[in-house]
């Protein structure tokens, strides 16, 4: 969380508060069905039209944030949605904006498709992972091979959040020119798309087979010259919000072991009495405080657009996910058998931890990428 | 000084920068590594750079113009320390002179003590020490047994105290006696400003694991002290000593507005990090290895961000002043959490040198042996766990059964 919020941010912070208490209960999320969708396209359209898809879009292209400061209202908003576990597109929308947004005035015009997905209108996602692979996006074995006027895709992404979902994919894929994004209609012909398992209830996952899918010139999103650039500008988007919404996930868990540390009693005391475990809500309250260090200091560089951005959010992915679980498991302890119950919230927030733990690089994948950034 | 007329922070900084160019010796990185226990030539030297900043107008930035500082912003503070990468700095007079005693001095001292020792120390005249640790204990500071007694108008000090860092290279010490027995043991201390020389007073150097000798014990037999060695109130030492214990947490921690030039001592800690064992044993192209240096890269800059984002939170008031201990543990994690990851680089390697010099990665063999200092010095890493969930959480006191007892009374020991 920021240190202060201005008034216009608090506002914002409520509104989203105040339509999450509304639409979205962790009830209904632990009760879902095999199949039965998460969320639904109305929802999503309420929280667009509060600006969840618009903070880091420019005005003149249909977007806005209330301070000024996009990529921090972002993580503000990412805060709240954490907090609750809130199910939705809010991570691939985002993140797909982004490069498009990174994009804009250097390859085809997408300005209405931008516009599109800021109001909610439309949903896309980034289709980057392919099955069996770790965080490698500059290894894409999807191809994209230039017809006369257009391209043709061909190979399997997975993982592709809210997939099912989706009216666009923005996909990663190798050209004869190296690496290349486009945007692709769930409805083309030649996309099918299916349900893939996910450890976090609130985030269904797919798999997409691209098979001989024709696209026109217009759908390549940048040019092979910024095509590194926005890569990076959607990595950083994914990975802020991530540690943003463990951070807000993490207040909410740790708020509630303090309290059951002082409502459950053993042997006539409060646990929270005992000092082999003050000690470790001392330490998970420190770790807590670094989450938050960490993932600001990301969120200010990101913002200002500075050389370290890469760097900072890089350290903070690799922090922040490490310590989730650290913080997360030892919740789910002090809380004794009911803590690893179905019934019990904890694990919704460890789903969710867990699986932004794996998505995007892991620590160690982080941490490899912050041995290259230095001059090691 | 009115803000109108405070010199900008980026002004300050290229002042200091032109400066720094101008005035301050270059590090030498491939200097020789300095022998440890053998240290007397860098207090020397420490004293001269600092006569140099000060003849320059670069020292006590942070302290108040009427104690011979420059009564400047943190801002200004850290714009100059970033400036002085790659300079000679004094900066053994960091921890504890500027930021604890000095500190601590600013907070509680006469007007007296404050105009001479304050700039004493800026000027790189006097250099200051902590006696605190006593051998019965130093956690449970507020136990300890030294006595001073007043005779006529002098106090007369009679005790031991130990574990006094660079103690031999000091002026005067800030040093918490007992001045009455008959009451519950917070309430019976007073502290002192001792001169390090004070006749009655006979120091030793105590050789730690890593070969240094930067640990002292005092014997004090009938030290006679002035009224005026009195800092605070007769009797109210604790409300001193308390802090004394958030300066030394905040500058263990790292968020001492009164720290100049990189924090860190690296001579004494053997200085051997992960990036420099990697480099040093030819493994830097190992997965592995890679994996660990990053690790260590994400360790370090997630200490500074704690350390900006807390510091800032107490002097805004959203964290009461026991948040200090946040930064306190932290340190101490990523520090022992630096030199494992610096032994799992040297590998193989650690257990031997290079012929019979200790090497880089002896060296941080020897690191790794000191490891505990870290979360020991400065108060331990537990005793900031009970200030975290006591006085930032809330969580029940500890038992002590001590409390609201006269000392004299106190089971001290087994028998
Ligand atoms: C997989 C599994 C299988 C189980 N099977 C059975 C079974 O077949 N039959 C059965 O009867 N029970 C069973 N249990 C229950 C198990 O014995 C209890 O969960 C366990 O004893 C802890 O009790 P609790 O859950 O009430 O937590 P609590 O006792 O409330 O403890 C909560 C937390 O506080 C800590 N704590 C409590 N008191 C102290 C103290 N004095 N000092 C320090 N820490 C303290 C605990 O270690 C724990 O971390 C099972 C539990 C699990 C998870
Ligand atoms: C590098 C270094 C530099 C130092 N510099 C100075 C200095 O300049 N001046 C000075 O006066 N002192 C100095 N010290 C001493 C330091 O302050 C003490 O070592 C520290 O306060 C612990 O006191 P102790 O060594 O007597 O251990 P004890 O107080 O005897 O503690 C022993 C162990 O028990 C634990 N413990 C004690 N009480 C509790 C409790 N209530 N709850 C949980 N755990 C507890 C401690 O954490 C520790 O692990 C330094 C120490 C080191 C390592």
């Amino acid at each position: 969380m920021e240190l202060e919020l201005t008034a216009d941010q608090k506002l914002f912070q409520a509104s989203a508060r105040s339509l999450l208490e509304k639409d979205h209960s962790l009830d209904r999320l632990r009760r879902l069905e095999v199949g039965e969708p998460a969320w639904d396209r109305d929802s999503w359209q309420r929280g667009a039209e509060l600006g969840w898809a618009a903070t880091i879009v420019p005005e003149e292209l249909g977007g806005g944030s209330v301070s000024g400061e996009g990529v921090r209202d972002l993580t503000l908003l990412a805060e709240e949605l954490g907090s609750v576990v809130a199910p939705g597109p809010f991570l691939p929308v985002n993140v797909v904006l982004a490069g498009l947004v990174a994009a804009h005035g250097t390859g085809p015009d997408h300005t209405g498709t931008i516009e599109a997905l800021a109001s909610g209108e439309q949903i896309a996602t980034w289709a980057v992972y392919e099955p069996g692979d770790q965080w490698s996006p500059d290894a894409a074995r999807v191809t994209a091979t230039p017809t006369g006027g257009g391209w043709r895709l061909d190979g399997t992404k997975d993982r592709v959040e809210s997939g099912s979902e989706a009216d666009l994919l923005l996909v990663t894929a190798t050209t004869p020119e190296g690496l290349a994004q486009f945007l692709v209609p769930t409805a083309a012909e030649g996309v099918a798309v299916s349900p893939q398992w996910a450890l976090d209830l609130s985030r269904p996952l797919a798999e997409v087979r691209l098979d001989s899918v024709v696209v026109d010139a217009g759908a390549v999103v940048g040019t092979p010259a910024t095509t590194a650039e926005v890569l990076e500008r959607q990595l950083q988007i994914a990975l802020l919000i991530q540690c943003a919404e463990i951070c807000g996930g993490l207040d909410k868990m740790f708020a509630l072991t303090v309290q059951w540390g002082f409502d459950r009693y053993s042997f006539g005391r409060p646990l929270a009495s005992y000092q082999a475990l003050k000690h470790r809500f001392a330490d998970m309250r420190t770790w807590l405080e670094a989450c938050h260090a960490t993932t600001q200091a990301a969120a200010e560089a990101v913002q200002a657009g500075s050389p370290d951005a890469a760097e900072l959010v890089s350290v903070a992915k690799s922090f922040v996910a490490e310590r989730a679980q650290w913080i997360l498991q030892d919740c789910v302890q002090l809380h004794g058998g009911i803590g690893v119950t179905w019934e019990h919230d904890l694990h919704l927030y460890l789903r969710r931890a867990t699986s932004d733990r794996a998505l995007y690089g892991t620590p160690e994948d982080h941490r490899r990428r912050l041995a290259d950034l230095s001059s090691l | 000084m009115t803000t109108a007329e405070t010199e900008s922070v980026e002004s300050f900084r290229a002042r200091a920068r032109a400066w720094l160019a101008d005035t301050m010796p270059r590090l030498d990185e491939n200097a020789p590594l300095p022998v440890l226990g053998d240290d007397d030539h860098e207090w020397v030297r420490a004293r001269e750079l600092q006569k140099t900043l000060y003849a320059g107008g670069f020292a006590g930035i942070c302290f108040p113009r009427e104690y011979g500082g420059l009564g400047l912003s943190r801002a200004h503070q850290r714009a100059f320390t970033e400036e002085t990468a790659g300079y000679e700095m004094p900066v053994q007079l960091n921890i504890p002179t500027f930021s604890i005693v000095a500190a601590t001095i600013l907070d509680m001292g006469t007007e007296e003590q404050k105009r001479e020792r304050i700039s004493a120390a800026i000027r790189g005249d006097e250099v200051f020490c902590q006696f605190l640790s006593e051998p019965s204990g130093g956690s449970d500071l507020a136990g300890l047994l030294t006595r001073a007694e007043l005779d006529g108008d002098t106090w007369i000090l009679n005790g031991q105290k130990t574990w006094s860092t660079s103690a031999y290279a000091a002026d005067w010490g800030l040093c918490l006696a007992r001045t009455n027995w008959d009451v519950p043991k917070h309430r019976g201390l007073t502290m002192f400003l001792v001169p390090t020389v004070a006749p009655g007073l006979h120091m030793n150097r105590v050789k730690m694991v890593n070969g240094s000798r930067e640990f002292c014990e005092e014997f004090f037999t009938d030290v006679q002290l002035p009224a005026s060695a009195v800092v605070g109130e007769v009797n109210d030492g604790w409300a001193v000593a308390s802090r004394q214990l958030f300066h030394e947490r905040n500058a263990v921690g790292g968020g001492s507005p009164f720290v100049s030039g990189l924090a860190g001592r690296p001579r004494a800690l053997g200085g051997q990090s992960p990036f420099t064992v990697a480099k040093a044993t030819g493994r830097a192209a190992e997965p592995g290895v890679r994996e660990r240096v990053g690790e260590w890269v994400a360790l370090e800059t997630v200490k500074n961000q704690m350390v900006a984002r807390v510091s800032r939170a107490i002097g805004t008031g959203t964290l009461p002043a026991p948040g200090a201990a946040l930064l306190r543990l932290f340190h101490a994690e990523a520090a022992q959490r630096s030199t494992d990851l610096a032994m799992d680089v040297a590998g193989a390697q650690i257990a031997a040198g290079v012929g019979t010099e200790e090497g880089i990665a002896g060296r941080a063999g020897v690191s790794y042996l000191s490891r505990q200092g870290a979360s020991l010095g400065g108060g331990s890493s537990e005793m900031a766990r009970n200030q975290i969930s006591e006085r930032l959480l809330s969580m029940p006191r500890e038992q002590s059964n001590d409390r609201d007892i006269p000392f004299n009374q106190v089971k001290r020991g087994r028998s």
